[in-house]
């Protein structure tokens, strides 16, 4: 039944060029390369790893020849609409409707697959050096393949279901690297987390998806999309719940607020894994998802409907950006801090898809995902060469600057561009949300957003500074030969937190707190082996480039106008706000059910905008680019620098000051501990959901099934068996006692009379037999005459 | 030509027959005694044969007298055998096989 041979789609498939027409090689080959790698990886001479990278290169290069026609396609097209290249094959079939698989290939998914199997393909280069000699090396590389080919699979999906497919793969593969040192409990826990916490969330994709079929009556993306476009539905709010379900999902995958905590635990698995699910799978599938169904999301939840100051999307992504901001501060690990960042940064995203800045929320998607990648790649370079395995910013290093030159030059300059610093390419990407929040009216977004970035950069500058400047300690001054500032056995205390992010197990197949082979003591003066730099030095150059794909600050518009056929809506053109607030008007009294002047009205908001003639709703245009609309953030982004600098130099720096009184005020001051131990436990949203909600539901629940296992049903299956006992008894003195032996004896002895009876028959005679012979012959043969007479 | 005549006599020879079986000790006699009801079956199915102009009789025959010719044989040694163990061939001394 599988893939049956008819291909249910074929339209726009004709002439868009061999690339796009087979993109959906891009997902099956690392899905083909997992099962090779499972059966064949561990006889391989490199164990899996070489097929793990053809795979993952093998699908670069497609998506990157899908990528050049895709551009081709768009600048050929004359300012048209440009259609996705969708093709479709039966993969199952119940009761006559038909589920297909195949792919859907668009601006967004061109870029989604590039990024994906860019990243995947550095990242595992990278992994071949950090987990060499790992007693599971095989089966790393088999689930990494997998969890890209989950992603790109996702990316492709032409409908809700090949979308659940790939979702759920990568929750799967999430589990299994997360818990891939899983001899550790704290690590089995952390996986055991994110995968029930993610599928929490994906309780809404079930209920949304089923939602959509029954709104649209189709699976496909895009008839769903159109559908959503054309206001083709039934009930608003029918709408707005499937798009509330779905959202759920999206909090639960992108670790937005209440369901963020499982992503700071994930830094359990080994730092790739950390680096490919924060950057470019796994967690941006969430905010994937609100931007391929967008017009659900803006339509269903009124996204920049007139006079709305907030909606789901924007509050939940906003809330998350602040939060995750906050407990950022109180990290002591460094993968936490970029975790945190990593939830803080999917917050602005989904901010930025809620107040409309679509364009600019996928942009950042692709830039935060080469930033982020370099900087959990980065600390995962200095755990590997500098720190001994840890990743405790304020026990093991320090002041490693000067040694890892190439470390040190990517982690600033993707610092920077996380931070949202002009030039780099999150400030292109960042600033342009934000910006988009104050033109669409969604004036406390604007706030969050440009607080959220000063608080950004005060923490990475507080990371920064506790990674590479001041006195190097721990695992650190080892690395750099100093003698420890204090004669405390650091290198004992250095491991105590090896449940945190388990990093250090003896993945190497030794002791901790040898060298690393090959390296020698100390170690050799410089960078991390060149398998960690030559990834490191990509993503840099990338944290730099990416972002002048789409500067609206240069007036470079090349992303959006690649991408901006996937929104699925059109956009309002001629400067609108007006056009825009016009046509939510238009959506507005529909629902009110006057049609007439919200007819006249959508039509004369069409009129304005050319391409937007039959649409109803629309997308805002992106804002043009005012240096002194920016300025603010700018202002903020400096001031959070300097407060933080001063802050970090005063606080943990070597000299006294006036602030040295300070360090160790959260032991001191109560009202200050307080706040801290707050964040530190991270809102006690783990505490809410492990003591209150898992006691307060859970334990009554296993105590009244305790009870009524206890009472009910052994006090059935008691019963049963003592009845059975009874009836058992009774059967066996009754009848088996008494009726069966009674027929077996009374047989026998019935047998042994008769025997006896007849004995003297058996005389031994000859002639008595024959007498008997003749005689019985003569009785029948007088019985047969009487018979026929 | 009535069938009654065949019948009559073919009943005689088999009554004698049936008598030597019964009556006679001598295992001898007691084997021509069954030649005898065999040979008042062959005349039975010669006389039907004959009166219903039937080939099926004759034949049936032949195999009778071939079969009693086989009876016989076997009949004959196995006297041998019980003259040269008991020097006896009398049928009383023979009830070994009694219940």
């Amino acid at each position: 039944m599988l893939f049956a041979a008819e291909e249910t789609a074929e339209h726009a498939v004709e002439a868009a060029g061999w690339f796009l027409e087979n993109s959906w090689l891009i997902p099956l080959i690392p899905g083909i390369a997992f099962f090779v790698i499972l059966l064949f990886g561990k006889r391989l001479p490199k164990g899996g790893s070489e097929v793990g990278i053809a795979s993952m290169t093998a699908s670069l290069v497609i998506a990157a020849g899908a990528a050049f026609q895709w551009i081709d396609r768009v600048d050929s097209s004359h300012g048209e609409h440009v259609g996705p290249v969708i093709r479709q094959w039966t993969w199952w079939q119940s009761g006559g409707t038909k589920f297909g698989i195949g792919q859907h290939i668009d601006g967004l998914a061109v870029m989604a697959l590039l990024l994906v199997t860019f990243i995947s393909t550095l990242v595992q280069i990278y992994s071949t050096e950090y987990v060499k000699g790992d007693r599971r090396y095989t089966h790393y590389f088999a689930s990494i393949t997998l969890f890209s080919a989950g992603m790109l699979t996702m990316v492709l999906a032409p409908n809700m279901v090949q979308l659940i497919l790939g979702w759920e793969i990568m929750g799967l593969c999430s589990f299994l690297l997360i818990g891939h040192w899983w001899e550790e409990r704290a690590n089995s826990e952390a996986a055991l987390k994110a995968f029930w916490t993610v599928r929490v969330g994906d309780i809404g994709l079930l209920v949304g998806t089923a939602m959509l079929l029954g709104i649209f009556g189709t699976l496909d993306i895009k008839g769903i999309n159109e559908g959503a476009a054309a206001g083709d539905f039934g009930a608003q709010s029918t709408l707005m719940w499937a798009a509330v379900a779905l959202f759920i999902a999206c909090i639960g995958k992108s670790g937005q607020f209440p369901l963020h905590t499982w992503l700071p635990d994930a830094m359990a698995g080994p730092t790739p894994v950390s680096s490919l699910l924060h950057s470019s799978t796994m967690v941006v599938a969430g905010v994937f998802l609100v931007a391929r169904l967008y017009p659900v999301f803006h339509v269903g939840l009124e996204i920049n409907a007139v006079g709305q100051t907030f909606n789901l999307i924007a509050v939940i992504g906003g809330i998350t950006l602040i939060v995750a901001a906050a407990l950022a501060f109180v990290q002591n690990d460094i993968k936490k801090v970029l975790a945190y960042s990593t939830v803080s940064q999917l917050g602005y995203m989904m901010m930025g898809l809620g107040v409309g800045a679509w364009t600019a929320s996928v942009f950042h998607i692709f830039t935060h995902a080469f930033f982020k990648c370099a900087l959990f790649l980065v600390a995962g370079s200095i755990s590997y060469t500098a720190s001994h395995h840890s990743f405790d910013m304020k026990k093991d290093m320090g002041g490693i600057w000067k040694k890892m030159p190439i470390t040190f030059g990517v982690w600033m300059v993707s610092t920077a561009a996380l931070a949202g610093i002009p030039f780099f390419s999150g400030f292109f990407s960042k600033d342009e949300i934000i910006d988009s929040a104050k033109h669409a009216d969604y004036t406390i977004f604007y706030i969050v957003g440009i607080v959220g970035a000063f608080m950004t950069t005060a923490y990475m500058t507080r990371a920064t500074y506790l990674t590479f400047f001041g006195a190097p300690r721990g695992g650190a001054a080892h690395f750099m030969g100093v003698e420890q500032p204090d004669n405390e056995a650091h290198d004992d205390a250095a491991h105590d937190d090896h449940g945190d992010h388990g990093d250090d197990h003896d993945a190497h197949g030794q002791d901790d707190h040898a060298p690393v082979p090959g390296r020698s003591f100390p170690f050799a003066p410089f960078d991390s082996p060149w398998k960690i730099t030559a990834p490191l030095l990509i993503l840099g150059t990338l944290a730099v480039g990416s972002g002048y794909l789409n500067a609206p600050a240069l007036g470079i518009h090349w992303f959006e106008h690649q991408t901006e056929s996937s929104i699925g809506l059109p956009i309002a053109e001629g400067h609108g706000e007006e056009a825009a607030d016009l046509a939510h008007a238009g959506e507005g009294d529909e629902e009110a059910g006057t049609a007439a002047e919200g007819e006249d009205e959508a039509e004369h908001a069409a009129a304005e905008g050319e391409s937007a003639d039959s649409a109803i709703f629309t997308v805002p245009e992106a804002p043009e680019f005012k240096w002194s609309a920016a300025a603010p953030g700018l202002l903020l982004v400096l001031a959070g620098f300097l407060t933080s600098l001063f802050l970090s130099f005063a606080v943990f720096g070597k000299r006294k000051s006036a602030l040295t009184p300070l360090v160790g005020l959260t032991q001191r001051s109560k009202p200050v501990g307080a706040v801290h131990k707050f964040l530190v436990n991270k809102l006690y949203l783990d505490h809410l959901y492990e003591k209150i909600i898992f006691r307060g539901v859970a334990y009554p629940i296993s105590k009244a099934a305790y009870w009524f296992n206890q009472k009910v049903i052994d006090g059935v299956v008691d019963g049963a068996g003592r009845s059975g006992k009874r009836t058992g008894e009774w059967v066996y003195r009754n009848i088996d006692q008494r009726l069966v032996d009674g027929a077996v004896n009374a047989s026998g002895m019935v047998a042994s009379e008769t025997g006896h009876a007849l004995q003297p028959v058996q005389s031994g005679k000859v002639n008595q037999y024959g007498a008997l012979l003749f005689g019985a012959a003569a009785v029948a043969a007088i019985v047969l005459i009487l018979l026929n007479v | 030509m009535y069938a009654v005549n065949f019948l009559l006599l073919s009943a005689a020879l088999f009554s004698i027959g049936v008598f030597g079986v019964i009556a006679r000790r001598n295992a001898v006699m007691v084997l021509m005694s069954i030649e005898l009801i065999l040979n008042s079956v062959n005349l039975n199915l010669i006389a039907f044969a004959l009166i219903n102009n039937d080939i099926d009789g004759h034949i049936f025959a032949l195999f009778v007298i071939a079969i009693a010719a086989a009876e016989v044989g076997v009949g004959l040694a196995m006297v041998l055998m019980i003259y040269r163990n008991r020097r006896s061939i009398a049928l009383d001394g023979l009830s070994e096989m009694h219940g």
